[in-house]
């Protein structure tokens, strides 16, 4: 593995996107930085920018609002860039489903590289979520 | 060719590692103040190899020459500083008449780089935290140097370090005076202003903000910006070393030590005790008390105090 990939997978800064989440799942993610989960001891931290950021925290059922920011962000993301979609919302739009104001779900937007399940997931999920993607890039490069 | 050497080795390299180090200290005692348990050991240099292979992005509509300048500024005044207080630290008689005013000069042009790369960004978020970043260091900027004049006059007006050092080797260190104290405070509460850590972090307000002047800049540049914001966090408190307490001489090696050390937490925990002021708030702190203060470490000084 390069060092370049091997310091991605240490130190993933994430920014964190709500497209119209019921704003559960933000406090869930918002747990994870708590003392009791501390997500800091493997090098995340949340930043402000998406041009820091190396993952990119999808919540909430997508919404046409938000359809053109969410591609305009993905492009603005500097690449490497990984996509996590964090509950039911963003996988399915879950309750939503049948709203006339959620016509896709979020993977026809933007590629996505995890999903967490869960109306909203535990932070233990999340990390476990977290944890997966390492281990699939990990995998996956190490093959190529 | 001395000189280049020792520009890369001790202005680059030696203090690219101190200062990432210290910044690793300040946020493992964050952590721990928060009952967390922190970053491992090697996670500020993770994150700079990391920002180093990402892509680096230029907005649409800015002058490309001013964007990518921005951050080379900034590190390299952190860079020549280190490297002259260095240079005057192991070599006391390799000092030259106003090498102070040297570093006081070259000390503005980490936070001259932030204000280009913001304003040069064409980023409303970014331009605030850049006229942000500039008011403050006309803010923090005037008691500074008066603090340090009131060191300078404790030696008996000698603008060289190298003075400054053989002085209190002689006559004890400037801490151990009242003018001291209170000039040691206030150069303490600038060094806080000048990293932007929390009491004045008005520049990069993260919740209002998002990242301030940095917000348009990503991969190799803001590795630099961060690289140059861990130096500055190894210089300041080495600098103040140098005027409190003598600099890290064979003499009082151990007590130098100690003052390095209690710099760094005391600026840890001034950063994690405190809520953000405003940018109002902040100047008028920096005008009223702090210069107040400063004036007195100056009459002080004069006394003999
Ligand atoms: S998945 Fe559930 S908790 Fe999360 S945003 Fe949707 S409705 Fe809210």
């Amino acid at each position: 593995m390069s060092v370049k990939l091997k310091a991605l997978l240490k130190s993933p800064w994430v920014f964190h996107l709500s497209t119209g989440s019921c704003n559960n799942c933000d406090i869930e993610i918002l747990d994870c930085l708590t003392p009791r989960f501390d997500v800091e001891r493997f090098g995340m931290v949340l930043v402000g920018s998406i041009k820091h950021a190396d993952v990119l925290l999808c919540t909430g059922s997508v919404n046409r609002k938000c359809i053109p920011k969410i591609k305009e962000l993905y492009e603005q993301a500097p690449k490497p860039i990984l996509v996590v979609a964090v509950g039911e919302c963003s996988m399915s739009r879950g309750m939503f489903i049948d709203s006339y104001n959620c016509p896709v779900p979020l993977d026809k937007i933007i590629p996505i590289d995890v999903y967490i399940p869960g109306c909203p997931p535990k932070p233990e999920a999340i990390i476990a979520g977290v944890a997966k993607v390492i281990e699939k890039i990990k995998n996956s490069k190490l093959q190529k | 060719m001395a000189m280049v050497l020792y520009f890369i080795f001790f202005g680059f390299i030696l203090t690219a590692i101190l200062g990432l180090l210290v910044s690793w200290l300040e946020r493992k005692v964050t952590a721990r103040l928060q009952y967390r348990v922190g970053p491992p050991l090697f996670q500020p240099f993770t994150d700079i190899v990391k920002l180093l292979g990402k892509e680096l992005l230029i907005p649409r509509g800015v002058s490309k020459n001013t964007f990518l300048l921005a951050p080379i500024i900034g590190i390299v005044g952190a860079m020549v500083v280190s490297t002259l207080l260095f240079v005057v630290n192991m070599y006391p008689d390799k000092t030259f008449f106003g090498d102070l005013i040297v570093v006081l000069y070259f000390l503005v042009l980490p936070s001259l780089g932030v204000i280009l790369g913001g304003f040069a960004s064409n980023n409303p978020l970014a331009s605030i935290g850049a006229s942000r970043e500039m008011k403050l260091v006309l803010a923090y900027e005037l008691p500074f140097i008066l603090a340090v004049l009131a060191v300078v006059i404790k030696s008996g007006l000698a603008i060289k370090f190298g003075d400054i050092i053989a002085y209190q080797s002689q006559n004890g260190m400037f801490i151990a005076s009242w003018s001291g104290v209170i000039s040691f405070i206030v150069i303490l509460l600038c060094a806080q202003a000048k990293l932007g850590l929390v009491p004045f972090d008005v520049a990069e307000a993260e919740t209002e903000l998002a990242a301030g002047a940095l917000i348009e800049y990503s991969g190799p540049a803001l590795a630099i910006f961060k690289l140059t914001k861990a130096m500055l966090f190894f210089v300041l408190p080495f600098l103040m070393t140098i005027l409190f307490f003598g600099g890290f001489s064979a003499a009082h090696l151990l007590k130098s030590l100690f003052g390095f050390i209690g710099i760094i937490v005391l600026i840890v925990v001034v950063k994690n005790t405190n809520p953000r002021l405003r940018i109002d708030q902040a100047l008028r702190f920096f005008w009223g008390p702090v210069t107040v203060l400063a004036i007195l470490a100056v009459i002080l000084a004069i006394k003999g105090l």
